[in-house]
């Protein structure tokens, strides 16, 4: 058997990536994604800690993603509690427990519907917003920019971002929580004919505790950092004009996707 | 940072000021200026909707194309919608049965009852939301940056509809493979959930397979949600796309603005088909 030719770093690169190339490829990929994201969390934490944060640029970020995100999380929660009691009717026509209407879209929303759809609906404007908006800057040398007048990027930019969408995923999921209840009874009412009332005493009846809020709390705090992390290190990461911006936007919504659902997983198991 | 600013309005050197600004109109002339920029929005989209039915029967058809957006919005997607409903299949079964166990412990419902929403709602949404997310914004990234480098321009000087050219492709490669999709991804789902029932709660695999609550009903309602979300998807992110302007900025804004309508879409349509459902055909 003659010996393999070792390769040589002039030769053209094999024209035909075979399969196992192709997977060994993604996952060095996501592999370089998650260490990337996990080093800017760190870089992120020490400003954080030592509070060197640019507290405007925090205000504005808040703003932005926060109060201008208010709209869409209204419409996604009162819909999505509508879709919950029409889900959770079955439950009630059989059983013929009405009772049990507030508990079944009650822990549904709580639990899970509202952090995951709130995080989801925050990742599409949000996420991909801030994605943009850093690779713009990224495209037109505004961080090199920065870098030259001794601002640190991740001070100045990337660390109020960071925070400011931690906070708007936290808070909208309280909001959306009360919202999607609110439209879970109203629905109920409408398409059942069950009393709000009788919806909310199934809903305080003790099969929901406080551990049910909290599990849905901890989880929007998780996708929070998840969303934050991926998109300034997508937008960070962008080369090539306005096709890159797009292309990092697209990774982006994507990554945040599959791992707010990867991270649910995981929370609701160490929860319970 | 003003010159970053991907906002649709110009926004003033600080948002603070901006925010200090803002109570000056009230809040009636607020909701009833969005609420006149979404109806606008929605008859500009059911005019690219009307467009696009219109080319698909009278339009120059282009198999060639249909086949390249199949690839791209079908196979390209699979890992992605697997991954997440892998996962969605075992958050589901893991949360249910925990709440079965607080009021009774007794398992044998939770597989029929989980293949019923699986088979009405869930499977199809949920598909639906990662396809808007994923398909949606790159749709709106693609023909954004041909917008932005006048190549739509280019195509309208050439007499070529670029909602015939480029959006009617998509519509029918997302129609044909949204459905294939999201039987996939129900098969992927189920036997996630089986496996975590059977991990976690001890449910024999036999006793989980269970269709008898899953009616002719279940089937109708999942499938036209499919049609309309897989109609919807590319209708509402090809809008956004031939409506980007500016530069890079304007590619991002047009993509964040493809996933937020195309979700929402979803969202509305699945209360809009759930009622109709529930309405129509029973429980």
């Amino acid at each position: 058997m003659p010996p393999k030719k070792p390769p040589s770093a002039t030769a053209p690169p094999p024209s035909d990536v075979g399969l196992l190339e192709e997977i060994g490829g993604g996952f060095l990929g996501a592999a370089a994604t998650v260490g990337g994201m996990g080093l800017l969390g760190y870089q992120i934490l020490r400003r954080i800690v030592t509070f060197r944060i640019d507290r405007a640029e925090t205000l504005r970020n808040l703003y932005r993603m926060g109060v201008k995100s208010i709209p869409i999380v209204i419409v996604t929660a009162l819909f999505t509690g509508a879709i919950m009691v029409i889900q959770a009717a079955p439950l009630v026509v059989r059983l013929g427990a009405q009772g049990l209407l507030g508990w079944g879209a009650g822990f549904g929303i709580l639990r899970e519907i509202a952090p995951l759809l709130t995080a989801l609906m925050i990742n599409g404007r949000v996420g991909a917003n801030n994605t943009a908006e850093l690779g713009t800057m990224v495209v037109t040398e505004q961080i090199d920019a920065l870098r030259v007048l001794a601002i640190d990027p991740i001070a100045f930019l990337i660390a109020p971002r960071f925070i400011a969408m931690v906070t708007t995923l936290f808070l909208s999921t309280i909001f959306a929580d009360t919202l999607a209840l609110l439209g879970a009874a109203y629905g109920g009412l409408g398409l059942l004919g069950v009393d709000p009332k009788t919806f909310y005493n199934g809903l305080t009846s003790g099969l929901l505790g406080l551990s049910d809020v909290t599990s849905g709390l901890v989880k929007s705090i998780v996708f929070g950092v998840v969303i934050a992390l991926s998109s300034c290190q997508y937008g960070l990461g962008v080369k090539g004009g306005a096709p890159g911006v797009g292309r990092a936007v697209n990774a982006t919504v994507v990554a945040s996707a599959a791992g707010i659902f990867v991270l649910d997983y995981f929370v609701s198991f160490t929860l319970d | 940072m003003s010159a970053a600013n991907t906002q649709d309005e110009p926004a003033p050197p600080s948002g603070i000021d901006q925010a200090a600004e803002a109570p000056d109109t009230s809040i009636a002339a607020v909701i009833g200026a969005q609420a006149i920029h979404f109806v606008g929005m929605g008859l500009e989209i059911a005019s690219v909707f009307i467009r696009t039915l219109y080319y698909c029967v009278r339009g120059r058809p282009d198999f060639g194309a249909v086949v390249r957006q199949m690839f791209e919005i079908g196979n390209r997607s699979v890992v992605f919608l697997t991954v997440v409903m892998g996962f969605i299949g075992m958050i589901l079964v893991l949360q249910g049965g925990l709440q079965v166990k607080r009021i009774l412990p007794e398992f044998s419902m939770v597989g029929a009852s989980y293949l019923e929403l699986l088979v009405r709602d869930l499977a199809a949404t949920i598909s639906a939301l990662m396809l808007a997310t994923r398909v949606g914004a790159g749709i709106a990234a693609e023909i954004g940056s041909m917008v932005v480098t006048e190549q739509v321009d280019a195509l309208r000087m050439c007499a070529a509809d670029p909602i015939d050219y480029l959006i009617k492709p998509r519509f029918l490669a997302s129609l044909a493979m949204t459905i294939c999709l999201v039987i996939w991804a129900a098969g992927v789902a189920m036997l996630t959930g089986m496996l975590t029932a059977y991990m976690m709660f001890d449910v024999n695999p036999r006793t989980f397979f269970n269709l008898h609550l899953v009616d002719t009903g279940d089937l109708v309602v999942g499938l036209a949600k499919c049609l309309a979300y897989g109609a919807a998807i590319p209708v509402v992110a090809g809008h956004s796309g031939l409506t980007t302007h500016g530069g890079s900025e304007g590619v991002g804004w047009a993509t964040t603005r493809a996933v937020v309508n195309a979700s929402l879409a979803v969202i509305v349509l699945d209360l809009i088909l759930s009622a109709a459902g529930y309405v129509l055909l029973g429980p």
